[in-house]
């Protein structure tokens, strides 16, 4: 099955960007294809490489970016993304920045479109 | 459609929301801080009970575990991500927050 997920949620904010990253983990480990990740409002922050927590702490944005070399397309959206100082110069490996196209191309292709967190 | 709900029921009407619009019979999947609404021994055990007649409700055990909600309202099914990407497989999914 091809599975859509969108990120709302900056990393550390609450628990929307780990229950997004827990749930593609299982879907891939069961076989599913996932058709990408959206990253919109404060979600965007998922994406910068400038992310550096201390060394027994999690790395949110690493490990976005692992699912991002194992081909799944991460996608932050443009607007946002300006919004919030975040362009090329700071993007981590595996992100890319597109607009809301993306977005309505990866709902219309999933068969399933989940969202984490809230606007 | 499986009613996705993230926020705890003591600090959000995103529950009562949900089972408002929702169509009877509908799974509902409690996730992140809306586990509390899982807890047995709790102010809202009886709402959740009444929700239950109409509902199938589902919470997420790692978010059960991290929280330390170990006495889970009786009827409500614990499932892990798997069983979450399941639920997934199975319906549409729509968030509430």
């Amino acid at each position: 099955m091809k599975f859509g997920v969108m990120v709302q949620e900056g990393p550390y904010q609450h628990e929307s960007s780990d229950s997004a990253y827990q749930f593609v983990k299982a879907a891939m480990e069961k076989g599913h294809e996932i058709v990408g990740v959206f990253f919109y409002h404060d979600g965007v922050i998922n994406s910068t490489k400038l992310t550096d927590p201390q060394q027994d702490d999690r790395n949110i944005v690493k490990r976005w970016s692992e699912i991002g070399e194992k081909g799944v397309d991460l996608v932050v959206c443009i607007a946002a993304a300006k919004r919030r100082g975040i362009n090329d110069d700071v993007l981590a490996p595996g992100f890319r920045i597109s607009g809301l196209g993306q977005l309505t191309e990866m709902a219309i292709n999933a068969d399933r479109f989940v969202t984490f967190g809230a606007s | 459609m499986l009613h996705l709900v993230n926020r705890s029921p003591y600090v959000s009407t995103s529950l009562d929301s949900c089972v408002k619009f929702a169509k009877k019979g509908s799974p509902i999947l409690l996730i992140e801080d809306a586990v509390y609404g899982a807890m047995a021994g709790t102010a809202l055990e009886k709402k959740m009970e009444s929700i239950m007649k109409d509902f199938t409700v589902y919470a997420l055990k790692e978010d059960l575990l991290a929280r330390g909600v170990t006495n889970v309202i009786a009827g409500i099914k614990e499932v892990d991500y798997t069983g979450f990407v399941e639920l997934i497989e199975e319906h549409k999914p729509t968030t509430w927050t």
